[in-house]
């Protein structure tokens, strides 16, 4: 039996049949009885709590709390803003089963919105994963649809270990609302249809975490990505396939574990494989993927869509620095075209002279 | 020197009209994201920048419009930006929350206390290479539970920086009251770090002046950073299109929206007890009735309509003053749209 609900929704509503489950669970950051105040209704304050201005201290604190015995899930306003508190994740979260030799772990699941297009500046529109699943020890999902987002939600929840749990705001109902519109009509964004609204399960069940998810076939390319990318990624092979070039689409869900095997399938398949990233290109998952598809020894081509620079506030410019669908397929037109010419020898020679 | 209500009132008058002129704009959607207005705290911010000159540094939070304006940055030019130009302050690449002068020393961050550690930088390069100089960060009461914040202090008390640290208070921190967040008293908190402290009402541009001044000269002179605490409002709250002054002002439009899925969770089977339920119901409706008894909403918490109290006793004056910077102000705007970049238009 399925329901329809938004992004968001479906996350909070997953998050509240653990919390009826679990009481272990405990919901703090900042404004948190505002934002989640459906939450605070029904689990009290105790539970769903608000945190001062005060990363460092709250996270680090969520994190402790993880180690004895607490399920915190910890929110913060924006990815960006874990640059205040990154040694709680980075040295600390990350490192506990390390250190402990196994015996000890920290399980929270660190909530933030993340990625742009609503014009909101350089500072508050990253994206982030692949800085994150850099580091040995953080779980990095990264969901696209509301019934994955409930789903890895629970999964999140069960785990034994830190969890970054990032949320496109262009997906979510209440963070565009409230970050981007305010209660006007006089603005629009780019929002997918099917990832801000869709059909979930009656009851929620974990999904499995590291196990990416193929959204659509094809024969002549296979496009990989994650979170709006995947909406992004499906609306050009639409207009790829009305061209001839036929693209599979694959949703990675999570960034950390990777799911090697389902890349590695799809790019042998089809011998071409695009990465579109909104996180930042360099040093990032678009290498990344590159690196394990040579360490399996495949030879395909290869191109990415990725951010390249600090996103600029400009809506115009934002636009163009953001993977949008002219990039991506103007990529996998450039990345297959080569080899579906079938040009004369004699002909490619006059045209290098 | 007094303070001069004369020479104050028009740089917060113009820095308000600008920030209505840009209000306007991003309710027509042509800005797109969040806007951080600082309507309410004029005076505070006049009252410190009016004593600003050359070498001194600004360390400028989300809301950093009304300090640059008051600098002497060309208003037009941070319009241009907040409307994406290329020809705006920073080439569009900005926006209202990372403004940016390097002829003012003027630097903005959206990162909630990172005008601390700014400040304390401006500072340092005030002591070597500019002795007298002195660099001021403003920023709410909210970012004095932020540890970058608290440290720079800190580090400008040991190493007598010149910084004036301007704590801008309106009780809210982002969309929670202070009272429920801060533990302890802020003036005592900088006090503690070696800070001398200064307490002003905000709302009145003439004291926020006096005190400044004593804490300005206190800091060009050597004796080490101060700690400006002043109290103010802020009419919009934290952004444009604040939920909760939205309920306040349209509940008809915005109460269902939060109170259908609100009443449908509070029932909901499985979850606390009865009691713990309507304690957080109890923190969701003070949180909405705070917002309607909130002094923001009062007229004498307006530094201007106070300000004008007073210049009222010149009221041809008053008026030839505020005409002037009326048509001044829509001159901007409107040489803005004269000239639209075709790429962003």
């Amino acid at each position: 039996m399925m329901r329809n609900m938004f992004f968001t929704q479906a996350i909070d509503d997953a998050l509240a049949q653990a919390m009826a489950a679990d009481p272990r669970i405990i919901l703090f950051g900042e404004d948190v009885p505002l934002i989640r105040r459906n939450l605070l209704a029904r689990f009290g304050p105790d539970r769903v709590r608000n945190a001062p201005i005060s990363e460092s201290a709250f996270l680090g604190a969520g994190v402790a709390a993880a180690m004895a015995g607490l399920r915190p899930v910890v929110e913060m306003y924006m990815v960006d803003f874990l640059g205040v508190c990154m040694d709680a994740l980075l040295n600390h979260a990350a490192k506990v089963a390390a250190f402990s030799g196994g015996k000890w772990s920290a399980p929270l699941v660190v909530r933030c919105p993340c990625s742009g297009g609503y014009g909101d500046g350089g500072q508050h529109e990253q994206s982030l994963w692949g800085w994150l699943a850099h580091i040995p020890g953080l779980t990095v999902i990264v969901p696209s649809t509301p019934a994955d987002a409930g789903g890895l939600m629970l999964a999140a929840l069960q785990l034994d270990g830190p969890v970054i749990f990032l949320e496109s705001k262009l997906l979510s109902e209440t963070w565009l609302e409230f970050l981007g519109s305010g209660g006007r009509a006089t603005v629009q964004y780019a929002v997918p249809a099917s990832g801000r609204r869709g059909p979930v399960l009656k009851k929620w069940e974990a999904l499995p975490i590291g196990k990416a998810a193929l959204r659509r076939t094809g024969v002549d390319l296979s496009i990989v990505s994650l979170g709006i990318g995947v909406h992004r990624a499906l609306e050009a092979a639409e207009r790829l396939e009305e061209e001839g070039l036929s693209a599979n689409v694959l949703d990675l869900r999570t960034v950390s574990p990777l799911d090697r095997t389902a890349l590695c399938e799809l790019a042998s398949q089809t011998g071409h494989l695009l990465v579109v990233d909104e996180d930042y290109q360099g040093f990032g998952l678009s290498g990344e993927v590159a690196a394990l598809l040579l360490e399996a020894g495949l030879s395909v081509k290869y191109a990415r869509v990725c951010t390249q620079t600090t996103i600029p506030y400009a809506r115009h410019l934002e636009d163009q620095t953001l993977p949008n669908v002219e990039r991506i397929c103007a990529a996998a037109r450039e990345l297959v075209q080569p080899s579906r010419q079938d040009v004369p020898e004699g002909e490619l020679d006059a045209k290098s002279s | 020197m007094p303070s001069d209500l004369w020479s104050l009132y028009p740089l917060m008058l113009k820095s308000r009209l600008f920030e209505e002129a840009t209000a306007q704009l991003w309710r027509e959607g042509l800005i797109s994201g969040e806007l951080h207005l600082g309507t309410g705290e004029e005076a505070i911010i006049a009252g410190v920048v009016a004593q600003l000159g050359a070498g001194d540094a600004l360390a400028l939070d989300h809301r950093g419009s009304a300090a640059l304006i008051m600098r002497g940055v060309e208003p037009g030019m941070i319009l241009r930006e907040l409307l994406g130009y290329p020809d705006g302050l920073c080439g569009g690449q900005g926006g209202h929350m990372h403004l940016f002068s390097k002829e003012y020393l003027a630097a903005s961050s959206g990162i909630i206390g990172a005008a601390g550690p700014c400040a304390a930088g401006f500072a340092l390069a005030a002591q070597v290479n500019h002795p007298g100089a002195v660099a001021v960060a403003f920023f709410g009461e909210g970012a004095m539970n932020q540890g970058m914040l608290l440290e720079s202090m800190n580090l400008a008390s040991v190493w007598k920086l010149p910084v004036l640290f301007v704590c801008k208070d309106d009780g809210w921190a982002i969309t929670s009251q202070s009272s429920q967040s801060t533990g302890g008293d802020l003036n005592e908190r900088a006090h503690s770090l070696g800070l001398t402290t200064y307490d002003v009402d905000g709302r009145d541009v003439c004291a926020v002046w006096e005190v400044a001044h004593t804490a300005l000269q206190s800091a060009r002179s050597g004796q080490g950073p101060g700690f400006l605490h002043a109290t103010c409002v802020h009419f919009e709250g934290h952004f444009l299109g604040f939920q909760l002054i939205r309920v306040v002002r349209d509940p008809l439009k915005e109460m269902p929206e939060i109170a259908t899925p609100l009443t449908q969770s509070f029932m909901q089977p499985g979850g606390a007890a009865l009691r713990e339920r309507l304690a957080g119901l109890k923190t969701i409706i003070g949180s909405i009735l705070s917002t309607l008894h909130d002094p923001r909403r009062e007229l004498t918490s307006d530094p201007l309509v106070r300000a004008r109290i007073t210049l009222q006793q010149d009221s041809s004056r008053l008026r030839e003053l505020e005409d002037q910077i009326a048509s001044e102000i829509s001159q901007v705007v409107a040489s803005v749209f004269a000239s639209v970049p075709q790429e962003a238009s």
